[in-house]
């Protein structure tokens, strides 16, 4: 009704009426995401007070519109969000137009890899289903991306799952958690993203850097994760979710509830624990890989037709176990590790988890509120807070046995202004400013040199992004961004390394203080980075579409390539960054043709990534230490390119049998020296076939084969490494990579309808049906372990 | 009303930048506690005489600066049974930590190990134990046989296991764990 009233006080802008006024304007009113047709949507014209319909097909039909005039059309739908439209006519015009739906995404499912356009438009977008999502719900974020086309994991176990997209991972992926950009010390390999799956509604991904309203730097692409839409009206309802596995010998208990008014007030509350012990391998256990996860989140809002304000927190706890046997100190206990087939420490199942293990806390709080102003637009200011307290506990000594050895904390600012247009329908316009403040503060009292330095990190960006409608079938879209980031950091340098790098030479003005075998330095460094895009979309022969998209990142090194200095003990290895590094530039062509069909759809997407000052990490030398001999791993620049292509398909041979295909290529070379780049993931490719039947109990039943190829390019960074037990030199492999493996995965759930509004799932899986051992190139606990083996999964889920 | 909402993320942040920008108190430097900087291996030999002292000092941990060794007070004597003994020192601290006490209250889940290189002609024996009988190898008795050269290393881990074979003997094979210490030394008998 509210709207009714407000479009009604639009007709008081009337315009007088005159020339020739007997055009009319046809067409439909569709849904912005998927197409569909809404019919009983109301059209009214500001300008004439006329009121129309649309038909069950969606058409409408305005006449006695007149020429030359600009008609505002006010378009109504009751589950979608109402939206002004304006139209110049000149003859006869034919004009679809598109509402955001609003109520029916409480029960939608997205298809697979099915395009959504939203951040971006000359980029194909992927978005994990809130099936899948569900399905993952006693994995990682990163296990339910990984489904996706392109995607693959860097893993260090089964509980870090780090997503890599189009061959890159860590800071060269932008993670977005309900609107903010996530600050959780996301450079380090096994750093895992902090969001609980279960909090997720809709997962985004976005293969490029041209969403440029999230960041600059997002050489590999965007993960968008972000809570599902609370409908304009009075409304309880949620959903229980408990999963069983078999292997970990633990579960997840979740649930969500969410209260909604027509009055436009709404809050949901969100929240699930998961608990697991002592993953297997086929053959063994993999000692001390336990976790447990404490989740919990709140939403409150209120969305009022041209305003609304939004207040999200999320709490989010993880302990995670890493492999006893990955723990070791220097070379030779390496070589030790590396000639056993199965890991030199096997104990008896436990849901205890010792050391080495990670304690993480990430608390993310915001706050946000938009205006909508009548042929302006909308403006939205954001303010966020997060903290992240990293606690990494290793195998100690003495006193220090229960002390974490590091102990890092993150707190992050965030101020986002952004302005989105509304006025012209073929021109759509967003811009933005972010103001953001950051503090790392290393913890001395671990007894243990900084791996991370103290650090204040100021940052200012600016971005402009618009798309231009040429017709129903061109779209054009461009784009840029400036980010400026000042690093204001204090470290303790060792003087051997201080002298060793020229930096008494390069830097004497940093030093604040000499301690002898230490120098404590105050480096400030200042970057200026730009990044744009420029993109088309063309649809031809209604279901085909073509995206062109070209984007400019750049990336500000982060602390780790700038600053590391010394043993970082997951690795075995000396780590040692550079502080002269400059930023990364990275150019991503990607081209997508699709097929959107009911019965072959497909989508092939090739890329190109050219890289100049690409930051990779390489082993340069032995190290002579006290406790043996230490691989030293130096980052350096270069210039690297990623080439790669991304295929999905989907075959529906009957109504209720389909069949899904994915392959994924990439190849990642260091130009400049000629080689392959390190952790490239291999080849592989996921073929489904599934079968539903929706009058039956909704049954769905799947399954589905996964094929990862060796990869069989890969740098030699192997070493030789005396050992002085048998008095020999032995070669230390790191590189060679593992062998092919196929794996089998089963999915079933059927539907049991308890009362008219509630409704109870029940879903069996298993994933390595086969028991195959294998190893993971991606995964870094491969050097000493087998992947996991099977896994029974039972899942419960009551929506209400 | 509602624009009132806008200005308080702006003063937050504005309140935060003021909070935080005058902070200029500098980060105080890590107390290594658990380094190891210097392992001395002490050999007395039985019945008197000059102490054979091997010594190695790495002042920077794991930094790039190599670890120096050095043997005082000459070769060993062909026949002759020495007492020995490891002392392993946290140098950086003032004065300096001894590292040693910290090995033997956790005498379980230590134990040196003594490699004799190729040509080296002694044999080792531990001499104290842990509560479970087990050898640390803080002490031991080293007799140098016959006149001989060849490499002996010291090494220290950290979590053997003890009870896996040959381990209580000397015999590092099958001890896994991870080395907190390990030096060779070329060692003559005269």
């Amino acid at each position: 009704m509210r709207n009714y009233a407000f479009a009604i006080m639009l007709v008081c802008s009337n315009l007088a009426v005159s020339q020739n006024c007997k055009h009319t304007l046809s067409g439909k009113v569709l849904d912005l995401h998927d197409g569909s047709i809404l019919s009983g949507a109301t059209l009214v014209v500001a300008e004439t007070e006329s009121i129309s319909q649309t038909s069950i097909d969606g058409d409408y039909t305005i006449l006695g519109l007149c020429e030359n005039i600009t008609y505002s059309i006010r378009i109504l739908h009751s589950s979608c969000e109402t939206k002004t439209f304006y139209v110049k006519i000149s003859e006869d015009t034919q004009r679809d137009f598109k509402l955001e739906h609003h109520l029916e995404e409480l029960n939608e499912i997205i298809l697979e890899g099915k395009a959504y356009e939203n951040n971006t438009n000359t980029t194909l977008e992927n978005n994990v289903s809130k099936e899948t999502l569900e399905r993952y719900s006693t994995g990682a974020l990163g296990d339910a991306l990984n489904s996706l086309s392109g995607v693959s994991s860097l893993n260090k176990g089964n509980g870090i799952v780090k997503p890599i997209v189009n061959g890159l991972h860590s800071s060269r992926i932008i993670m977005v958690n309900n609107g903010v950009r996530m600050q959780d010390q996301e450079w380090g390999a096994e750093h895992a993203p902090n969001i609980d799956i279960n909090s997720v509604g809709r997962l985004t991904l976005v293969k490029s850097a041209s969403a440029l309203q999230y960041g600059g730097d997002a050489m590999g692409g965007v993960i968008i994760a972000e809570a599902l839409k609370v409908p304009v009206k009075d409304s309880l309802y949620g959903k229980t979710m408990a999963s069983l596995t078999s292997n970990g010998r633990g579960g997840v208990l979740t649930s969500e509830l969410t209260k909604s008014h027509s009055n436009g007030w709404y809050g949901t509350v969100q929240g699930s624990i998961k608990r697991f012990g002592d993953f297997e391998a086929a053959d063994y256990i993999l000692s001390n890989t336990g976790l447990i996860e404490q989740n919990v989140s709140l939403r409150l809002g209120l969305n009022k037709f041209n305003y609304g304000i939004e207040g999200y927190f999320s709490f989010f706890s993880s302990k995670i176990g890493i492999l006893r046997a990955s723990h070791l100190h220097g070379a030779a206990d390496q070589v030790r590790a590396f000639e056993s087939n199965t890991p030199l420490i096997i104990n008896d199942f436990t849901y205890n988890i010792g050391a080495p293990r990670q304690n993480v806390k990430h608390q993310l709080a915001r706050i946000k509120g938009f205006k909508t102003f009548e042929n302006f637009g909308t403006l939205s200011l954001q303010y966020d807070y997060q903290q992240n307290n990293r606690l990494e506990f290793d195998i100690r000594r003495g006193d220090d046995r229960d002390k974490a050895a590091m102990d890092l904390e993150l707190n992050t600012h965030t101020l986002l202004l952004d302005y989105e247009n509304d006025f012209e329908h073929k021109l759509d316009l967003k811009s933005g400013l972010m103001a953001r403040y950051q503090n790392n503060f290393a913890n001395p009292n671990t007894g243990v040199r900084r791996l991370i330095p103290d650090y204040d990190k100021y940052e200012l960006g600016i971005y402009l992004l618009g798309n231009y409608a040429l017709n129903d079938r061109w779209l054009l879209e461009a784009g840029a961004r400036f980010d400026y980031t000042h690093l204001d950091v204090y470290k303790f340098y060792r003087t051997s390394f201080w002298e060793d790098r020229n930096y008494d030479v390069l830097y004497p003005n940093i030093v604040v203080e000499d301690l002898g075998t230490q120098v404590l330095a105050n480096p400030n460094l200042k970057f200026h980075n730009a990044s744009a895009t420029a993109g088309l979309k063309y649809t031809f022969k209604d279901n085909y579409k073509l995206f062109l998209n070209y984007a400019l990142a750049s990336r500000t090194p982060n602390p780790s390539e700038l600053f590391s200095e010394g043993l970082h003990h997951s690795g075995a290895r000396i780590e040692l960054g550079d502080l002269s590094f400059n930023s990364e530039v990275g150019h991503k062509v990607s081209a997508t043709i699709q097929r959107d069909h009911d019965t072959f759809s497909f989508s092939i997407n090739p890329y190109v990534n050219t890289i100049s000052d690409f930051i990779i990490i390489e082993p340069t030398k032995i190290l002579e230490t006290i406790r043996g001999n230490f691989q030293v791993w130096e980052y350096r620049q270069t210039n690297a390119q990623l080439l790669g292509v991304d295929i999905d398909a989907a075959y529906k041979f009957t109504d209720k049998l389909n069949f899904t295909h994915q392959l994924s290529i990439v190849k990642g070379y260091d130009r400049s020296r000629n080689l392959p780049l390190i952790s490239m993931p291999p080849v592989s490719t996921k073929n489904e076939i599934s079968f539903e039947h929706p009058k039956f109990h909704n049954l769905k039943l799947a399954l589905q084969s996964e094929y990862v190829f060796a990869q069989n390019e890969y740098p030699d960074n192997n070493f030789k490494v005396y050992v002085p037990e048998t008095e020999t030199t032995e070669l230390l492999d790191i590189s060679s990579t593992p062998s092919a493996y196929h794996l089998l995965n089963f999915n079933s759930s059927i539907d049991f309808e308890i009362t008219k509004t509630s409704l109870l799932t029940v879903g069996l899986g298993i994933t390595n049906i086969l028991k195959t051992s294998y190893r993971n190139y991606l995964n870094l606990q491969r050097f000493y372990a087998d992947d996991l083996g099977r896994n029974f999964l039972l899942n419960l889920k009551f929506k209400y | 009303m509602k624009k009132s909402i806008f200005l308080i993320p702006l003063l937050i942040l504005a309140l935060i930048f003021t909070g935080c920008s005058d902070d200029d108190t500098t980060p105080e430097p890590v107390n290594e506690e658990e380094l190891i900087t210097t392992m001395t291996v002490t050999l007395s030999p039985v019945g008197g005489g000059t102490d054979v002292v091997l010594k190695t000092v790495d002042m920077d941990g794991d930094g790039g600066e190599d670890p120096v060794v050095t043997i005082s007070g000459g070769n060993l004597t062909a026949g002759t049974t020495y007492d020995g003994t490891i002392e392993l020192l946290n140098e950086t601290e003032t004065p300096a930590e001894d590292i040693t006490e910290e090995v033997e209250e956790e005498a379980d889940e230590h134990q040196f190990f003594y490699i004799i290189g190729t040509g080296l002609n002694v044999t080792t024996n531990y001499e104290d134990e842990d509560g479970d009988g087990n050898p640390i190898g803080v002490e031991f008795t080293l007799v140098a046989n016959a006149a001989s050269s060849g490499d002996l290393t010291f090494t220290l881990r950290h979590e053997p296991n003890k009870s896996a074979a040959g381990v209580a003997t000397g015999d590092i094979t099958n001890a896994g764990g991870e080395t907190d210490i390990t030096e060779t030394f070329s060692i003559t008998i005269e």
